[in-house]
C-alpha cells in the first residue's frame, strides 16, 4: 500500500528527470478481488493489484500527461520525459493556470482493515449461504461479492501534497426462475453489507415475479426504488458542470437561478456525507466543497474546476478532473434530500401504478430535454388498490428527467444506493406521477 | 516476458493447478483531442503486467500483478491456485474444457504506418484543421476532434505447451460538431459516433478518413437539424446506413449469441439471452437474405475483432451465425463449447488487459453483403426514412426489445432523398426486425465498423468489436416513439 515516504520518493525522481517548469504526480495503488457466481456455482474468481504513476508536466504554458505502472527508476524517468515531450508539441495555452500550492483538507476516514483483508474463503462462505437459500427456494442465484482497497496521493512542484485511502465492499445478487429479483449493496466496510438481507430481498422479489403479465404501455404513477432513482438521476452528473454549461451541452444551459425541478427536490454534492465515498480533493488537489446544486427546485450553483471558475467568474469548488481534459469537472457525490414516506406507504397509498426495482441500459435520447430511455428489470410489479397485485412484463420508458423531477409526489428516506448505470450516491425512493412507458418486451 | 510467464506457469503447476495459462501484456496507449480550437487532452500511457488463470479442484482462479519480480510472480500464481480452491467450495461439477492443440506462433496486426512513430505535432495539426472547418460554420457551438491509438504486445503460454506472441495495433479518429440553439442541442459526428472509425490498423486509417474534407458538412448538418422536420410516429419502411446497422447487429445479434450469456453466466449484470439452446438450427432469426458470420480472421478485414489467436490460445475462426435467415451458431469458449457438443471452442475469448480474465466477446460479427446498389435501393423505396449515425441505443437484458436513436435521418419520397428529419428513432423486437429485412446493399457499400466501447463482465471490461454492414432496408418498423407524448 502506498505511503507518504514512497509517494515523495517517486515524485522526486519524476520531478528531477522531467525538469519541467511545473510537475504534478498522481499516484494510485489498489488491490481488489471479486468472486462471481451464477447457476448456483462460483464460476469466476479474480484478484489483482496494481499501481498508476501519472505525471503532468507544464512547459512554457503547455501541459500534457503521461502514465505508467512501471516504478523502476528508468521507467519513472522516461514517463517524466514523455510528459514534457508531449507538452512541448502543443500550442501555448494562455488560460493555463499555475499549479496550486499546499491546501488544507478536511479528513475523511474511509479505510477499513477488515475489508482490505477479506479473503476468497470468506467470500466463498458468504456465497455458499446465498446459494443454499436459492436452492431451498427452488431458484438459481447469480451475483458478485467484491472488495477493494485503494490509496492515492497527489503531489506537485508547488508543494501540494494530498493523500487518501479507502476500501469498498460490494454484494449484488439476482435470483432467477422464470422471473427474477435483484438486490445490491456497496459500502466502505464489508461489515455494512447485510448479505442475508439483500439475498432475502432478491429472493422474495423473484418469487413474486413469476408469470409476469403484460400491461399496456402508457403514463403510470411509478414507485421507484432507490436503485432505479439512482440510475436515472446519475445522468445529471455532467449537467451540473460549469464546463458543460460553457460548452452549451448541459441541460441546464441558461437555467442557473431558475426553477428547474419541483419544490420537493433539493440536491447537494457532498463528499463528506456519511453515505459517500471518494477523496476530499479533486484532480488538481483542490479541496472538495459541499455545494448546494438545487434548492427546493431552483438551480442554485454549478461545480467548477479552477480554470472553469476563472472563466465563469466563480470560485473553484474542488470538482475538477485531472488535467488536461475536455470535460472540466463534475459532482461525483450527489445527495438528494429525502422525505419520510416509506416504500410500503407509497404502495399502500397508490391506487394504480408500477413498482420498479431497477432499470437497465439507460441511454440519453435528448440531451437538453434530458429524455432518457431504458428498460425495467428484475422485479416490475403492478400496484392496484394499495397492494402489489401482479408481476408485470418489463417495460421500456422514454422519460424526460426534467419532467420527472417536477412530478415527484412522495419521497422516502435517502440512502446510499447502488445500481449499474451510475456511481453509488445518496437518493431516496420516489413516487412519480405520469412516468412514460412507451413499449413492452416479451418477459 | 518468457521468464515471467514460465515462472508463473511453473508455480501454478507446482501448487496443484490442473490447467494454467499466463498472459504477459505490455500495453501502450495514446489519446489526443481538440476542442473549440484548443487542445482538449494529450495523454500517453503504458501498462505492463501479468495475469495467471488456473483450474484447480475443478474450479477457476485468477490473479494478476504488475510487480514483476520473481517473488511477486510466484506469489500471484500461488494466489490464483488458492482462489481456485476457494471457488471449488461452491461448485456443482468440475469445469471441463474443450480440447485444444499446442500452438507456437507469432502474429501481428498488419500496419502501414506505426501511429506511435507519427509526431504529436502532425496529429494535432490535422485535428486543428478539422476543428477550424467545423467552427467556420455559423451556429456550431462546440467542435471536437479526437484520435486514439493502442498497441498491445502479449505473450500467452499455457500448460498445453502453447506459446503465442501477438502484437495488436488499433487506431481510431473522428469528429463531432454540436449546435445549441433555442433550447435544443443537435450534433453530427463523422465518420461515426463513439469517436469515429476504429480498426486494427496503423495511422493510415486516420489519413484515409478525410476528416478535414468532411468537417464543414458535419458542422452544417448539425446546425441545419434545428430547422429539420420532426420524426413521424408510426410504422414505416426504414433504411439504415452501415454504421447504424453495425450497432444494430452488435446489440441484437452479437450479444444474444454469446454462449456465456445464454448459459446464465452473465445473469446478474449483462443479462441473459432469448437464444436458448433449443433455438439453435431452428429459429428463423431473419429473412432469407440475412447472413451473419463471426469472423476473427484477417481475411474478413481489419476489424477490432481481428486477431491471430484468442486469449485462451485458440486460433481465429469464422463461425456462421445466421445462414439464409436461420440461426446456426453461437460465440463459444473452451468452457462453454461442450454445452453445444462442439469439439472445439469458437475462439472468441478476449481480456481487456493483463488484469482481467478472458470472456466471450464478439469478434467481427458482420452482416454479409447483399445484391443492391444503394442508388437502386433508394429508387426502389417509395416512402421511407433513412437513418444515419447512432445517437442513443438501448436493449433489454435478454436482447428482445431495442430502441435506437440516430443523429439525423432523411425522408425518402418517390425513390429520392427528401427532407432532413431531426431526433429520429426506431424500435422493435429483434427477430421481428431481422425478418422484415428485404434488401441489403452489395460489397461496394460494405464497411467493417469498429465499436470500441463494448462493456461486459464484473469487474467491467471494455472491448473493441467489429461489425461489417452495408445499408439495408426493413419494412413495417415502428418509428418516433422516443419523442412520443
Amino acid at each position: 500500500m502506498l505511503n507518504e515516504a514512497r509517494a515523495r520518493e517517486i515524485f522526486e525522481v519524476v520531478r528531477q528527470a522531467g525538469a519541467a517548469d511545473e510537475t504534478e504526480v498522481l499516484l494510485e495503488t489498489h488491490q481488489s478481488a471479486l468472486t462471481r457466481f451464477a447457476n448456483n456455482t462460483i464460476h469466476q474468481n479474480v484478484a489483482e493489484e496494481g499501481i498508476h504513476v501519472s505525471v503532468r508536466a507544464v512547459v512554457d504554458g503547455r501541459t500534457a500527461r503521461a502514465t505508467t505502472n512501471k516504478t523502476d527508476l528508468e521507467s519513472l524517468r522516461r514517463v517524466a520525459e514523455q510528459a514534457v515531450a508531449s507538452a512541448r508539441w502543443q500550442p501555448k495555452d494562455p488560460e493555463l493556470l499555475p499549479m496550486p500550492g499546499p491546501q488544507p483538507y478536511k479528513r475523511v476516514e474511509r479505510f477499513d482493515d477488515a475489508t482490505a483483508a477479506l479473503t476468497p474463503e470468506a467470500r466463498a462462505a458468504a456465497v455458499e449461504k446465498v446459494v443454499a437459500r436459492a436452492e431451498k427456494s427452488g431458484l438459481i442465484a447469480a451475483g458478485i461479492f467484491s472488495s477493494t482497497s485503494a490509496a492515492g496521493a497527489l503531489l506537485n512542484s508547488c508543494g501540494l501534497y494530498a493523500e487518501h485511502r479507502e476500501t469498498k465492499a460490494e454484494f449484488s445478487v439476482t435470483f432467477l426462475d422464470g422471473g427474477s429479483g435483484w438486490a445490491k449493496g456497496n459500502f466502505t466496510r464489508a461489515s455494512e453489507l447485510n448479505i442475508e438481507e439483500l439475498a432475502a430481498r432478491a429472493c422474495e422479489k423473484a418469487l413474486a415475479n413469476r408469470e409476469p403479465k403484460e400491461i399496456p404501455p402508457g403514463r403510470y404513477t411509478v414507485i421507484l426504488e432507490p436503485a432505479a432513482v439512482l440510475d436515472l438521476v446519475g445522468f445529471l452528473f455532467y449537467d451540473f458542470a460549469g464546463t458543460a454549461v460553457l460548452d452549451k451541452r448541459s441541460c441546464f444551459t441558461n437555467q442557473v437561478g431558475k426553477k428547474v425541478f419541483g419544490e420537493n427536490i433539493t440536491i447537494t454534492d457532498d463528499v463528506f456525507h456519511g453515505g459517500q465515498a471518494g477523496a476530499p480533493w479533486d484532480g488538481e488537489g483542490v479541496p472538495r466543497q459541499a455545494v448546494t446544486l438545487v434548492e427546493r427546485g431552483v438551480l442554485k450553483n454549478l461545480v467548477y474546476a479552477r480554470h472553469t471558475a476563472k472563466k465563469m467568474n466563480a470560485e473553484p469548488t474542488g470538482h475538477g478532473f485531472p488535467l488536461p481534459n475536455e470535460y472540466g469537472e463534475a459532482p461525483m457525490n450527489l445527495v438528494f434530500t429525502g422525505g419520510t414516506t416509506s416504500l410500503e406507504e407509497m404502495v399502500r397509498t397508490t391506487e394504480r401504478g408500477v413498482l420498479v426495482t431497477r432499470l437497465w441500459y439507460i441511454r440519453e435520447v435528448d440531451p437538453y430535454e434530458k429524455i432518457l430511455t431504458g428498460m425495467t428489470r428484475d422485479g416490475t410489479y403492478l400496484v392496484e388498490g394499495g397492494t402489489v397485485r401482479q408481476a408485470a412484463r418489463n417495460l421500456r420508458f422514454n422519460q424526460s428527467l426534467k419532467e420527472m423531477l417536477n412530478q415527484v409526489e412522495l419521497l422516502g428516506p435517502a440512502v446510499r444506493a447502488a445500481g449499474e448505470e451510475s456511481f453509488e450516491m445518496v437518493v431516496p425512493p420516489m413516487r412519480v406521477r405520469d412516468f412514460h412507458f412507451t413499449e413492452v418486451t416479451k418477459y | 516476458m518468457k521468464d515471467w510467464a514460465k515462472w508463473a506457469l511453473d508455480t501454478a503447476t507446482a501448487r496443484g493447478a490442473a490447467y494454467a495459462d499466463v498472459r504477459v501484456l505490455d500495453a501502450r496507449y495514446r489519446n489526443l483531442s481538440t476542442k473549440n480550437g484548443k487542445v482538449g487532452s494529450v495523454s500517453e500511457s503504458e501498462s505492463l503486467g501479468l495475469g495467471v488463470r488456473v483450474l484447480a479442484e475443478g474450479a477457476w482462479g485468477f490473479a494478476a500483478t504488475d510487480q514483476l519480480t520473481r517473488e511477486q510472480i510466484d506469489s500471484t500464481a500461488a494466489r490464483a491456485v488458492s482462489i481456485a480452491r476457494a471457488s471449488a467450495r461452491v461448485k456443482k461439477k468440475d469445469i471441463a474444457l474443450a480440447p485444444e492443440q499446442k500452438i507456437t506462433a507469432v502474429w501481428a496486426t498488419p500496419i502501414e504506418k506505426d501511429p506511435f512513430g507519427v509526431s504529436l505535432d502532425d496529429m494535432l495539426k490535422l485535428l486543428f484543421r478539422a476543428d477550424e472547418e467545423m467552427r467556420g460554420v455559423p451556429g456550431v457551438t462546440l467542435a471536437e476532434a479526437s484520435m486514439s491509438f493502442t498497441r498491445l504486445e502479449q505473450l500467452f503460454v499455457s500448460t498445453l505447451g502453447s506459446q503465442i506472441h501477438q502484437t495488436k495495433v488499433y487506431s481510431g479518429a473522428g469528429l463531432v460538431a454540436t449546435s445549441f440553439a433555442e433550447n435544443e442541442i443537435q450534433k453530427r459526428s463523422y465518420p461515426n459516433s463513439f469517436g469515429g472509425q476504429h480498426a486494427s490498423a496503423g495511422y493510415e486509417l486516420v489519413e484515409r478518413l478525410e476528416l478535414v474534407e468532411n468537417a464543414r458538412r458535419v458542422g452544417e448538418e448539425a446546425v441545419a437539424l434545428h430547422k429539420a422536420a420532426k420524426c413521424p410516429e408510426g410504422k414505416r419502411t426504414i433504411l439504415l446506413e452501415s454504421a447504424q446497422l453495425g450497432l444494430q447487429i452488435h446489440e441484437s445479434i452479437g450479444h444474444p449469441i454469446e454462449l456465456d450469456r445464454v448459459l446464465g453466466m452473465e445473469a446478474n449484470f449483462a443479462g441473459m439471452s432469448f437464444l436458448t439452446l433449443d433455438q439453435l438450427g431452428k429459429l428463423r432469426y431473419g429473412s432469407e437474405i440475412v447472413n451473419v458470420v463471426a469472423d476473427a480472421r484477417l481475411e474478413h478485414g481489419p476489424g477490432l475483432g481481428t486477431f491471430g489467436y484468442d486469449d485462451e490460445g485458440v486460433p481465429a475462426q469464422c463461425t456462421d451465425i445466421i445462414k439464409d435467415g436461420r440461426f446456426v451458431g453461437y460465440l463459444s469458449s473452451r468452457e462453454t463449447a461442450p454445452a453445444l457438443g462442439l469439439a472445439r471452442s469458437g475462439g472468441t475469448m478476449r481480456a481487456e488487459s493483463w488484469n482481467r480474465i478472458p470472456l466471450i466477446r464478439m469478434t467481427n460479427v458482420s452482416l454479409l453483403p447483399g445484391t443492391w446498389k444503394l442508388a437502386d435501393l433508394l429508387a426502389d423505396t417509395d416512402d421511407g426514412i433513412y437513418f444515419e449515425t447512432n445517437r442513443s441505443w438501448s436493449i433489454d437484458d435478454r436482447r428482445y426489445h431495442f430502441q435506437f436513436g440516430t443523429e439525423i435521418a432523411w425522408e425518402i419520397k418517390g425513390g429520392k432523398k427528401a427532407r432532413m428529419i431531426k431526433n429520429p428513432s426506431y424500435s422493435g423486437i429483434t427477430t421481428e426486425f431481422w425478418n422484415s429485412c428485404d434488401a441489403i446493399c452489395d460489397r461496394r457499400h460494405w464497411t467493417l465498423w469498429g465499436t470500441p466501447n463494448c462493456g461486459k463482465g464484473q469487474p467491467m471490461q471494455t472491448m473493441g468489436t467489429g461489425h461489417g454492414a452495408a445499408p439495408a432496408r426493413f419494412r413495417n418498423v415502428l418509428v418516433g416513439v422516443a419523442y412520443a407524448q
